[in-house]
């Protein structure tokens, strides 16, 4: 099955985090395709790599990139919710004169349509939040 | 990208407090020009959302209830409250926005675009979509 995944809350803070990974890697090893992986809300927290848990708990944000790279995902923080939060990339932090930026590997930032296309394109859309 | 498909957005959340109910509304505008066949249902805290005579100015916030009355304008023309809801908070229908839409098959006469159901009519209105969007 062709799926799109959404995240809606921050790492740490709400389990949907964990819950959306987890269900990632189990969808994978069943064999199934994720079309998408998009970030809304506080998700889009999931794509800083300036995130610095304690030694001793899970790197969310470390665990996502990973995960992007070993399968080829295609890991999308919704821009307007980015820009809200302070999530930017290279292209971003130029754009509005910031002096640094802060997305995480395996991470791109892109429009809404993304999220439309993604429950187009998909069999099922699987949302992870409040 | 021919294909098209049933969208449902369910609006859960009180429209102040936390952001879900003002980013839900940036979704169904930007989904709008996917010309998928779109709806709104609004159930729980969601249906304040609606609420006439919304009033920021104490919170600091935007007041965005006015782009409700734009859905129109995005061929956005089916919005759902149900009933339960709306009665458990002490609400009727008069306590929403007036929200209509211009039905270009019916020479542009202006029409409801709130319908009031109950709880097991949405019920079967959400089984019969292909994506729920939930927020």
């Amino acid at each position: 099955m062709k799926l799109t995944i959404q995240v809606n809350e921050g790492p740490y803070q709400h389990e949907a985090a964990d819950s959306a990974y987890n269900f990632a890697v189990a969808a994978l090893e069943k064999g199934h395709e994720i079309f998408r992986i998009f970030f809304y809300h506080d998700g889009v927290n999931n794509g800083t790599r300036l995130t610095t848990p304690p030694q001793d708990d899970r790197n969310i944000v470390n665990r996502w990139s990973e995960l992007a790279e070993k399968h080829n995902l295609d890991l999308v923080l919704c821009v307007a919710a980015a820009q809200r939060r302070g999530i930017v990339d290279a292209d971003e932090m130029k754009r509005h004169g910031k002096d640094a930026n802060n997305i995480a590997p395996g991470f791109r930032i892109s429009g809404l349509g993304q999220l439309i296309e993604g429950a187009i394109q998909s069999d099922r859309l699987v949302v992870f939040g409040d | 990208m021919s294909e098209t498909k049933k969208f449902l957005y369910v609006n859960r959340k009180a429209p102040y407090g936390t952001i879900y109910a003002l980013e839900s509304l940036e979704v169904v505008l930007i989904g709008a020009a996917f010309e998928q066949e779109v709806s709104l249902a609004f159930i729980d805290d969601g249906v304040f959302e609606l609420a006439k005579g919304q009033d920021t100015k104490g919170l600091g916030v935007k007041n965005f209830s006015p782009t409700y009355s734009a859905l129109g304008d995005y061929d956005v023309t089916r919005i759902y409250v149900e009933k339960e809801s709306l009665e458990e908070r002490g609400l009727t229908l008069d306590d929403l926005m007036h929200l209509t839409y211009e039905d270009e098959d019916d020479d542009w006469a202006e029409k409801d675009s709130i319908h009031l159901v109950t709880r097991a009519e949405l019920s079967k209105i959400m089984h019969e979509q292909d994506v729920l969007f939930d927020f």
